[in-house]
Order: C-alpha cells, then sequence, then structure tokens
C-alpha cells in the first residue's frame, strides 16, 4: 500500500483512476476491513485486550485520501486509526502484532490498538485524547515550513473531536499562520453514543472551516473517488499556497464504538445500521469498477484471495510474536543521548 | 564570570542555544514583540526574527500541542508559559502527549522540547498566580522537571534542557528574575540534569531546599551558625530525575533532615524525599525527618495571610532546632 496514485494516471476511466489505480483503491480497502474482521476476531478470543475501536465501514476515507499523498507526507490520527496507519504502508503483520501487545509489534508491544506509529511511512500515532492530536498536527505543518519543505500532513479525526476546545484552537494556529495542515473529519455521526445533534450547536462541521477563513467542503466519505478527488484538491493547494483545508468525510461505522459495545444499538436503531450498508464503500466501488469494465469478476477474486493470504499470514506473525521480555516495561521511558 | 541577574541568565541562555542550533525556537504568550511578560526573551525577535520567536495567542493547548508537533518533527521548541499556572490548560498536551510519546511509540518518536516559566510563591498574586507547580509534573514518567535556584544554575540547566531529548519542565520564578550571580560566559557551559549540589557544607543537619526556599535555609543556617549548629544544604536543583546519591551521601554525614518546599506538604516534595531517605538511609538516622512546607491551603491575597502561606526563615530554623534536639544530641550542647 501507500504507494501515491498520480493525478496523472486519472481520467483513462472517465471518473478518476484506471485499472491499476482501482485495483489498488479495491485492495487497499479490503485490506483494511479484513484486518479488523481478524482484529474482531482475536479480540472474542482474548488475544487482544483493553480497547479496540474497529475502522470498518470508513476505509474508503483513508484509503481515498492517501491516494493522493507522497510517501514522505505525513499523517496523524486518533484511536481508530488502523486503517490510516495500514493505508500509510505499515506492514500488517507489525500492525497486527501491535495489537496482540507482541515484541514485533510497531510499537514493540508499548502502544497498543490505540497507538500505532510508524516512523517509516511518516505515521505520527495513534492518540486517544480526543483532540489532542490537532495542535500537534499543526507543529509538524509548523516543522514543514519552518524547513521550507513542500510536504503536508492529514490529521484524520472524528466529529467526537469537534466540540472540543482544541479543535478550535488546532484551526485558528493553522489558518493564522498558513500551515500546511488537512483536518480531515471523519463525521461517523456518533461521538461513542452522542449523536452530533446532541454534540454540536452546528452540525455541518465543515462550515466551521469558514469561520476561520480555511477552504473547506464535505464529501461523500463512503465513495473513494469522491475523497480521492477533494483530498487531492486540497492537498495540491495546501502543497502549493500553504494554506490549511478543512474536509468533513460523511461515513458511518458498521460496528459499535468499541469492541465493549459490539451491537452499538442503544443510541441507533437497527433500521439506520442496515441502510447505511447499502451504501458500503467496497461494495459501491467494487460494482462501479465492474461495471465500468476496469476489473473482471476473476480480477477482484484474485485481489480478495491475496488480501485474504497477507491478513492469515499477519495474524500467524502476530501469534508467533514473542511477548516483549521484561525489562522492556523501563526503555524507552526516556531517550538516552 | 560576569555577575547578572537570573533573568538575564536564561536570555543568554536561549541566545547561545538559538545561535548554536537552527531548530531551536521560542515560541509563547508575548515572547517576541513584548519581550516577554517577564522581559526573558528581551532582544530575541530582533536577534532571531519572527520565524525563531513565534507570539501565539492564548491557546496555552493549542501552542504547547504544537510545540510537540514541531518537536516530533526534528525542531526544539522552547514554549514559553507566562505563567506555569497557565500550564494547566495544556496538561493534557505534556502529560499525555510530550511524556508518553517516545514510550508509546516504542522509541520512534521522541519529544525533545523545553517548557519554561515562572512558578512558585509570587508577590501578592493570589490563589490562581502563584502556586508550586512542579507537583504536577514531577510525578510523571517521561519527564523531567527542573528548578534553578541560581542565576549560574538558570544559565546552565536551561542549556542543557534545551540539548536534552526529552520534554524538560523549566520552572523558574518571578521572586528570583532580580536576583544577581556569577554567571560563566562561556556558551560550552552546561549543568548537567540529574545532578543535585551541595549548597553550603555542614557537619550537623541537612537540609533540602530550592529556589525561594533555599534563600531562606541559607539565611536560617547562618542563623543557627552563630548557636554552634552546622547546617549542609543539598538543592536537587532537577527534581526528576532526583539525585537521590548526593542527598543520602549528606544524610550519611550529618544524620539529620528537614526538607523545605513552598508547596502545600501534602504528597509533595517533602514527603518523597522523607520516604527516599527512610528507605536509603534509615539506619544513619538520629531523628524522623521533618518536612516544612506551604500550608494546605490555597494562596490567599492579603499580605499577613500571604506570609502565613509560605514556609518562614522561623519555621525553617524552628525545624532544624527540633530535629538536632532529638536524642539530646543538639549540637553546641
Amino acid at each position: 500500500m501507500a504507494k501515491t496514485l498520480t493525478r496523472s494516471a486519472a481520467s483513462s476511466s472517465g471518473f478518476g483512476v484506471d485499472a491499476e489505480g482501482a485495483k489498488r483503491l479495491l485492495s487497499d480497502m479490503l485490506l483494511i476491513r479484513r484486518f479488523e474482521e481478524k482484529a474482531a476476531e482475536a479480540y472474542a478470543l482474548g488475544k487482544i485486550g483493553g480497547f479496540l475501536h474497529l475502522y470498518i465501514g470508513e476505509e474508503a476515507v483513508a484509503v481515498g485520501a492517501t491516494s493522493v499523498l507522497r510517501p514522505d507526507d505525513y499523517a496523524i490520527s486518533a484511536y481508530r486509526e488502523h486503517g490510516h496507519c495500514l493505508a500509510k504502508g505499515s506492514d500488517p503483520k507489525r500492525v497486527m502484532a501491535e495489537l496482540h501487545g507482541r515484541r514485533d509489534g510497531l510499537s514493540k508491544g508499548k502502544g497498543g490498538s490505540m497507538h500505532l506509529f510508524d516512523r517509516s511511512t511518516n505515521f505520527l500515532g495513534g492518540h486517544a485524547i480526543v483532540g489532542a492530536h490537532l495542535p500537534i498536527a499543526v507543529g509538524v505543518a509548523f516543522a514543514i515550513k519552518y524547513r521550507g519543505g513542500d510536504q503536508v500532513i492529514v490529521c484524520y479525526f472524528g466529529d467526537g473531536a469537534v466540540p472540543e476546545g482544541e479543535f478550535h484552537e488546532a484551526m485558528n494556529l493553522a489558518a493564522l499562520w498558513k500551515l500546511p495542515v488537512i483536518f480531515l473529519c471523519e463525521n461517523n455521526r456518533y461521538a461513542m453514543g452522542t449523536s452530533v445533534e446532541r454534540a454540536l450547536a452546528q452540525t455541518e462541521i465543515w462550515k466551521f472551516g469558514q469561520t476561520y477563513g480555511v477552504p473547506s467542503e464535505k464529501v461523500d466519505g463512503m465513495d473513494v473517488l469522491a475523497v480521492r478527488d477533494a483530498v487531492g484538491r486540497a492537498v495540491a493547494r495546501t502543497r502549493q499556497e500553504k494554506i490549511p483545508a478543512l474536509i468533513e468525510a460523511d461515513t458511518y461505522r458498521y460496528r459499535g464504538h468499541s469492541m465493549r459495545d459490539p451491537a452499538g444499538a442503544v443510541y441507533r436503531t437497527k433500521e439506520e445500521v442496515e441502510r447505511e450498508k447499502l451504501r458500503d464503500p467496497i461494495v459501491l466501488f467494487r460494482d462501479k469498477i465492474l461495471s465500468a469494465g476496469l476489473l473482471s469478476e476473476a480480477d477482484i477474486r484474485a485481489i480478495e484471495k491475496d488480501v485474504n493470504d497477507r491478513i492469515d499470514e499477519a495474524v500467524a506473525f502476530a501469534d508467533a510474536s514473542p511477548e516483549p521480555p521484561g525489562e522492556w516495561l523501563f526503555t524507552d521511558i526516556y531517550k538516552e543521548a | 564570570m560576569a555577575v547578572m541577574t537570573y533573568r538575564e541568565a536564561l536570555n543568554m541562555a536561549l541566545r547561545e542555544e538559538m545561535r548554536r542550533d537552527p531548530n531551536v525556537f521560542v515560541i509563547g504568550e508575548e515572547v517576541g514583540l513584548y519581550e516577554g511578560a517577564y522581559k526573558v526573551t528581551q532582544g530575541l525577535l530582533k536577534e532571531f526574527g519572527p520565524q525563531r520567536v513565534v507570539d501565539t495567542p492564548i491557546a496555552e493547548s493549542g501552542f504547547t500541542g504544537v510545540g510537540i508537533g514541531a518537536a516530533m518533527a526534528g525542531l526544539r521548541p522552547v514554549v514559553e508559559m507566562m505563567t506555569f499556572n497557565f500550564a494547566l490548560l495544556a496538561l493534557d498536551q505534556i502529560v499525555n502527549s510530550a511524556a508518553k510519546m517516545h514510550y508509546m511509540s516504542g522509541g520512534q518518536f521522541n519529544v525533545p522540547i523545553v517548557i519554561r516559566g515562572p512558578g512558585g510563591p509570587a508577590a501578592q498574586l493570589a490563589a490562581q498566580h502563584s502556586q508550586s507547580m512542579e507537583t504536577y509534573f514531577y510525578h510523571v514518567p517521561g519527564l523531567k522537571v527542573v528548578r534553578p535556584t541560581t542565576p549560574m544554575d538558570a544559565k546552565g540547566l536551561l542549556k542543557s534542557s534545551i540539548r536534552d531529548d526529552n520534554p524538560v519542565i523549566f520552572i523558574e520564578a518571578e521572586t528570583l528574575y532580580n536576583v544577581k550571580g556569577e554567571v560563566p560566559e562561556d556558551p560550552d557551559f552546561l549543568i548537567p540534569l540529574g545532578k543535585a549540589i551541595v549548597r553550603r557544607e555542614g557537619t550537623d543537619v541537612t537540609v533540602i531546599a530550592y529556589m525561594g526556599m533555599m534563600y531562606r535555609a541559607l539565611e536560617a543556617a547562618e542563623e543557627l551558625e552563630k548557636e554552634g549548629i552546622s547546617v549542609e544544604l543539598v538543592d536537587p536543583r532537577t527534581l526528576r530525575p532526583m539525585d537521590t546519591e548526593t542527598i543520602i551521601n549528606s544524610v550519611r554525614k550529618t544524620h539529620r533532615v528537614v526538607v523545605v518546599e513552598a508547596g502545600a506538604g501534602f504528597a509533595g516534595m517533602g514527603s518523597e524525599i522523607a520516604a527516599s531517605v527512610t528507605e536509603q538511609a534509615f539506619d544513619d538516622l538520629d531523628a524522623p525527618v521533618e518536612r516544612v512546607t506551604g500550608a494546605n491551603a490555597p494562596m490567599p491575597y492579603a499580605r499577613n495571610l500571604e506570609r502565613l502561606k509560605t514556609p518562614s526563615k522561623d519555621k525553617i530554623v524552628a525545624a532544624i532546632r527540633r530535629v538536632c534536639c532529638v536524642n539530646g544530641h543538639a549540637n553546641g550542647s
């Protein structure tokens, strides 16, 4: 994953990507879906503990956004971040090992599901206090500008972060100082069990960008091509003009808030969930590329098999990886000179 | 050596480190155009420009997070808290982000940031602007916490903090900014973090204190000298990591301990030091460890009440006399 789809590869199909690009988008979304399904199984078996927040249903956002980034661009996220980390190019084996608390995990088993970091892909975490990573993203953008670089940082966060003060502090500072950060809000409509209607006086989240003079738009977060298009335009503008952007992706999580809320049934109706499944980003995209003739049924079966194999391999790797040794309790607290 | 104020020593440290390393920058409220609410950053904007001396709006959590992100991306921010009381607005960023990043990323991302500014009892600033703030930070693994008592320490410790690869909480004092002392002008002068200093040699009792309390303890020691009580003064300088070795060595010599701290005593630095001494040098003690602490009350405004809140020289003297009289061993008798 994580290879950049260039904008020039677009258009032969009429909707933005060629066969190779379509294959990659589908493959990346499927990889995240299978990864999350296997993580849920491992959680049920007691192999993964703590909080486990699944990204199932939201795959189009991470995959669409990452497809227009360069490898040296940064990404940072909250605690529902497996998808963002995988999309940015992390090895599923090491991500799964981290969820299992094993020594070969990205963070040596010390971070867990909510604290994935990968320096090799410029994935900066994995932050589990809602809103806290937004100013950090602004700081990374500050460093990019300080050094005269042309990278951008994409900062993923949920609708639950919008009422936090740090959302507004971050938006204000990024706009005030003209920093290359793209705020990408994954509005899945529920902050844990609190709907946006019960949390926000302004439920059109993208409109907060207007207040700060930040180019803002709303996009269908279940349509990977739409995400790719919106984020692609924002990245191009941000890279060139060094100004932030706010994109609100309208998306939905099919599972509960975490594995401790498996049904997610108290605060939303079964009918709503079933209705949202009709716009499953993977099903929609598969249908679209089939009917456009970009890929055949056989091509898609091959992609599915490849993804299943890679995830099986990741689970086996995580199972086989040893627990971190006891002395690691006291390593990495401070960086030694 | 030059004689200068504590404020000037800090300014010199910032200036030297900014000249030495282009990745060092200063960020905070009023640090640039206004030249610092307490003028610690005076002249920096003129020398280094607005890219490296960054004025922020009032958004402590926001600009502290900016510092953390910049540090993760390789810069070395020095974040000024106009007063450390305001750092509570950034406590989550400091405790949950800065302190834990290196650990929870399995050593992939360190955060070389200094968060500095004045804290501790001030002059009639009342409950919200006059508190000993170190308590909130030294509990946290992943942070280093520095409290420099003298101008020389201010310079040497700030420079070491800026060069450190970890988050450092560096708490100065409003009441010390005008204190003068000798400071080496050598731009490579450093004082290592985690090293205490014996400020005054003595044989009868070890008094552990820092910042304003060290100056009061010095007065107490001079008064008691006339009575024949010889006081050794130890200044930890860095509260985390704590140099317990220097403290314990002193205790092994004097066998009696008084810890002085300005903050409210409950679960304070005095408790921690008393516990360490008891654990590591119990058999050396001739008397229970005494704590002289700030009263367990918020800081009042009224001058007379404010005086009652913070340990006075007389209280320190009385505590020293008490520990020295235990077991009939008052020195000089």
